[in-house]
């Protein structure tokens, strides 16, 4: 058991409850702090496997500004405990085996591969040199579009949020 | 030698006269209407007189004479062309039809005067005509269909000329359907003939078919069948056993119709045809009983049932059917040419008969029912004498028409050697019954007793256009048996006989020696003496005590009625055969198979596409939460489909 | 060293529970957060990845993903404010105009 193995499982276990967690509150702005957890949790992991960049992305960018407006908006509108109504016959059956389903499928086909053959040494694959070095040559387009992407969502944000005209 | 080589118009004119009064008649006056229709057969019937002037001019090897015009069908190895051909029989048969038609269509003028429709009359009159003289004159048992089939349909059209009466309808339905029935075996039998020989003209198949040996009595060989399947024809079209029951309803039609059609041409096909096929007959003795055996017994049949019918019309429609019972009966023993013979005098004095009735009809306003007639016989003077010239050629008087022919046939039965006393006694007896009946008829319609209105009907002479086809007719049933008679004079010969030798060839039965020839002239007497025994009977009962048939009729009550109501043959049918069938149509094969199975599917697979739609709509709930189960369902199968490959037991994973 | 089949397993194991709480919660905002933890989980995944095969693409992805849920959470959460004023409610079995 070496430290790396205490260490993935201690932050896995933490993902896996806030995921869980997730599911089982009842409040919506439980949940919310619930994916939190399971973020930063998730940062730890990438740290542990040497993307230090993007675990420093997870925390500012997800945890720190997608979370808080998830928080802000559950905030605005007041949002209660949640309902309990039923009215999906579907769900209530073929939710849970499908869940499973897929999960066991997955599982499966990652238990039946074979052992990743190239293994680097942990520490000397990221940098952020490299990442921004790939990121404009050969990602430049898709990293143009995303500036694209995110105009796009500013302006849609905008409308949707307007206010009616008063005429 | 024009004409021989242009056979083609003898047919060709009445089916112009047939298009030109059919499409264009309707709005002409009678007088064009009748020109067309007359003028058409007249011209045919010249064109056959100069066809037989040509003809006794050939050479014999010649004969028959056969003109190809083009080829109809050809399949593989089989050919049907539109070829005519003209031997001794044709001959006569051309005479026969043209001549008798020719002056049935005039009479027609007459006796349709008043009638609607009247170019349709005889626009399907000179149909007929074609398609008889096609059958007549076919070189080919294709071509003979044709025609077959063609007399067939023009028959149902003129049977149902009265077409909006329920009774005409009917009966036009039933005589072509019954026809239909023999037409099958028609047909199996050419295909058998088709198989045997390679090929359906008269010319090969008989050639072929003379040099085979012939099949033993008993032994159902190729030839006895392709025989009896021919014959199965005959006996619809011609109203033999069994298939005779569409005849009497035929009346129905107007009476030159049944002149024509059912007495002197159409019905005689049957004949022709097991003529013509003699080759094939005589080489299948079985063949031949059974045709004689079938003859002897519609003959009898027949004349009971005739002796009690009270519709002139109807008595002389089970005549028709007894008389062709002897001309199949002739052809049975192997006396072909006595056959064809009583064809041709039967043709005169029958068409006689059935006019003669419609003239009596037409002077009694279509009263056709004899107990409301009566004494008649000084009122259409003309109509009664030649009935009464065709009832004595009928009944067999000596030096009328019919009394050589008959005797003919009797002879020869009475010389055959399968059973040929059993046939020749209900020959003789039906000569008596026929005697009987048609005497019956005289007296019932022209003497006794005025036994209708006379206020209301006055019996008056038919016109001339009407009555001059009578006298014509009249004179050829006494003058034409005369062609047989120096057969009676010790040394003469049969000159009829004679001259279709060549035709029947070695197959003629009856020889001519001396001691031959007396028997003849004794079995002549006593058929003289049968006949004159019907009169003196009828004479008895419906002149001398004409109350006496009622009394004896009650007296015989079963045996009156069971012949009243033609021993309930239609019943019969109707029970066996039409009401199963109509159950099967309707039950069967229009309730079960089309209603419920047809319809069924096809509206049952709506149906499913309908109930299938109406589950699918079901996904669409609006509710999210089922969208959100199947938007996973559907991730699922993505990634099933995507990595099964991998996960398969003794896959390997990834890499 | 972890192998990488652990990091693996974890991000299937994330993404079920993602599924599980997409199909059961009620509440809309709680629907959406589900599907952030369903990109969450396959995040880890490329990134597994990346470590695993010793190239920078998997984490450049990873930036792409996180970008792209950076709009998406923008815009969706404008839609569901929206949908709140509309239905009064954040319920998403409420949102059922459609219904047969």
């Amino acid at each position: 058991m070496t430290a790396q193995l205490i260490i993935f499982f201690v932050l896995a276990g933490l993902a896996v409850i806030g995921a869980l967690s997730l599911i089982f509150q009842r409040h919506p702005i439980h949940s919310a702090l619930s994916l939190i957890v399971v973020m930063v949790a998730l940062a730890g992991l990438y740290l542990l496997l040497g993307a230090e960049f993007v675990a420093a992305v997870q925390i500012i960018v997800y945890a720190g500004a997608i979370m808080v407006l998830f928080v802000l908006v559950i905030m605005l509108l007041n949002a209660g405990v949640e309902e309990r109504t039923n009215f999906s016959k579907l769900a209530a059956t073929a939710g849970i085996p499908l869940a499973v389903a897929l999960t066991a499928f997955l599982a499966a086909t990652i238990a039946k591969s074979g052992p990743v053959t190239t293994g680097v040494r942990p520490g000397s694959v990221a940098s952020t040199q490299g990442l921004a070095t790939m990121l404009f040559r050969e990602f430049v387009y898709p990293f143009e579009l995303t500036s694209f992407l995110i105009l796009v969502a500013i302006l849609g944000a905008l409308v949707l949020a307007q206010r009616e005209k008063r005429s | 030698m024009l004409l021989l080589h242009a056979l083609w118009v003898i047919p060709a004119l009445p089916l112009l006269g047939a298009a030109v009064n059919g499409l264009f008649g309707r709005k002409w006056p009678n007088n064009i209407v009748s020109a067309v229709g007359v003028g058409s057969t007249g011209l045919s019937f010249l064109a056959s007189l100069e066809i037989m002037r040509e003809f006794r001019r050939l050479p014999a090897e010649q004969i028959p004479w056969m003109r190809q015009y083009f080829t109809w069908i050809t399949a593989g190895n089989f050919r049907a062309g539109f070829d005519l051909q003209v031997d001794q029989l044709t001959i006569v048969m051309l005479m026969v039809v043209t001549g008798v038609g020719w002056l049935i269509h005039i009479y027609s003028t007459g006796y349709m005067a008043h009638e609607g429709g009247y170019y349709r009359f005889f626009s399907y009159l000179n149909l007929f005509m074609f398609f008889m003289l096609i059958l007549v004159m076919a070189a080919n048992y294709v071509l003979l269909f044709v025609g077959w089939e063609g007399v067939g349909l023009s028959s149902y059209l003129l049977i149902g000329f009265y077409f909006l009466r329920k009774s005409a309808a009917d009966a036009g339905k039933k005589a072509f359907i019954v026809n239909r029935i023999g037409d099958f075996g028609f047909m199996l039998g050419m295909f058998l003939l088709f198989r045997t020989f390679g090929s359906l003209d008269f010319g090969p198949v008989f050639a072929k078919a003379k040099d085979l040996p012939p099949d033993a009595m008993g032994q159902f060989g190729v030839l006895t069948i392709a025989s009896l399947l021919l014959f199965m024809g005959a006996t619809g079209k011609s109203a033999q056993l069994p298939l005779y029951v569409w005849l009497p309803d035929a009346m129905e039609g107007p009476t030159p119709v049944s002149a024509l059609i059912h007495a002197a041409t159409m019905v005689t096909a049957g004949v022709y045809v097991v003529a013509r096929s003699h080759v094939l007959f005589t080489h299948a003795p079985t063949a031949m009983l059974v045709v004689a055996v079938v003859g002897c017994a519609t003959a009898f049949f027949a004349a009971t049932i005739g002796l009690m019918q009270t519709d002139i019309k109807r008595v002389l429609a089970y005549s028709t059917v007894s008389q062709l019972g002897y001309m199949f009966l002739a052809c049975g023993v192997g006396a072909f040419s006595a056959g064809i013979f009583h064809l041709m005098t039967h043709a005169f004095f029958k068409a006689l008969l059935f006019l003669a009735a419609g003239s009596v009809i037409h002077a009694m306003n279509g009263e056709q029912d004899m107990r409301r007639m009566g004494g008649l016989a000084g009122k259409i003077k003309w109509t009664y004498i030649t009935m009464l010239v065709a009832t004595l050629a009928i009944a067999g008087a000596p030096g009328f028409a019919g009394f050589f022919s008959k005797d003919a046939i009797l002879f020869s039965a009475y010389q055959s050697e399968t059973g040929g006393h059993i046939l020749y006694a209900f020959g003789l007896f039906t000569a008596l019954l026929t005697s009987f009946y048609m005497f019956r008829l005289i007296f019932l319609t022209f003497h006794g007793e005025r036994r209708y209105d006379g206020r209301r009907v006055h019996a008056h002479e038919s016109p001339s256009n009407m009555l001059v086809p009578l006298v014509i007719l009249a004179a050829l049933s006494i003058v034409g048996g005369w062609f047989a008679a120096p057969s009676f004079l010790p040394g003469g010969t049969d000159y009829f006989a004679r001259f279709l030798g060549p035709v029947f060839g070695g197959a003629e039965g009856t020889g001519g020696e001396a001691a031959a020839h007396s028997l003849e002239i004794t079995l002549a007497g006593v058929a003289v003496a049968t006949a004159l025994g019907g009169f003196f009977v009828a004479l008895w009962l419906y002149i001398q005590k004409p109350d006496k048939p009622e009394s004896l009729a009650k007296s015989l009550r079963g045996a009156y009625t069971t012949l009243l109501n033609k021993y309930y043959v239609d019943e019969l049918y109707a029970a066996v055969v039409v009401n199963p069938l109509v159950w099967l149509s309707r039950k069967v094969l229009w309730q079960g198979v089309d209603v419920a199975g047809i319809d069924g599917a096809v509206n049952g697979i709506a149906e499913s596409a309908t109930a299938f739609g109406d589950r699918l709509r079901r996904t669409q709930s609006g509710n999210t939460r089922s969208y959100a189960v199947w938007v996973v369902i559907g991730a699922l199968a993505i990634i099933v489909i995507l990595f099964w490959p991998l996960i398969r037991p003794g896959a390997g994973g990834l890499r | 060293m972890v192998p990488t089949h652990y990091y693996l397993i974890l991000s299937a194991i994330l993404f079920g529970l993602g599924v599980v709480a997409f199909v059961f919660k009620r509440n809309v905002i709680t629907i959406f957060m589900s599907i952030e933890l369903m990109l969450n989980a396959v995040n880890l995944a490329f990134v597994a990845f990346s470590q695993a095969f010793g190239k920078l693409d998997g984490q450049v992805f990873v930036l792409f993903v996180i970008v792209v849920a950076a709009a998406e959470a923008a815009v969706g959460l404008g839609i569901i404010i929206l949908i709140a004023r509309n239905r009064q409610s954040l319920n998403v079995e409420r949102v059922n105009l459609l219904k047969l």
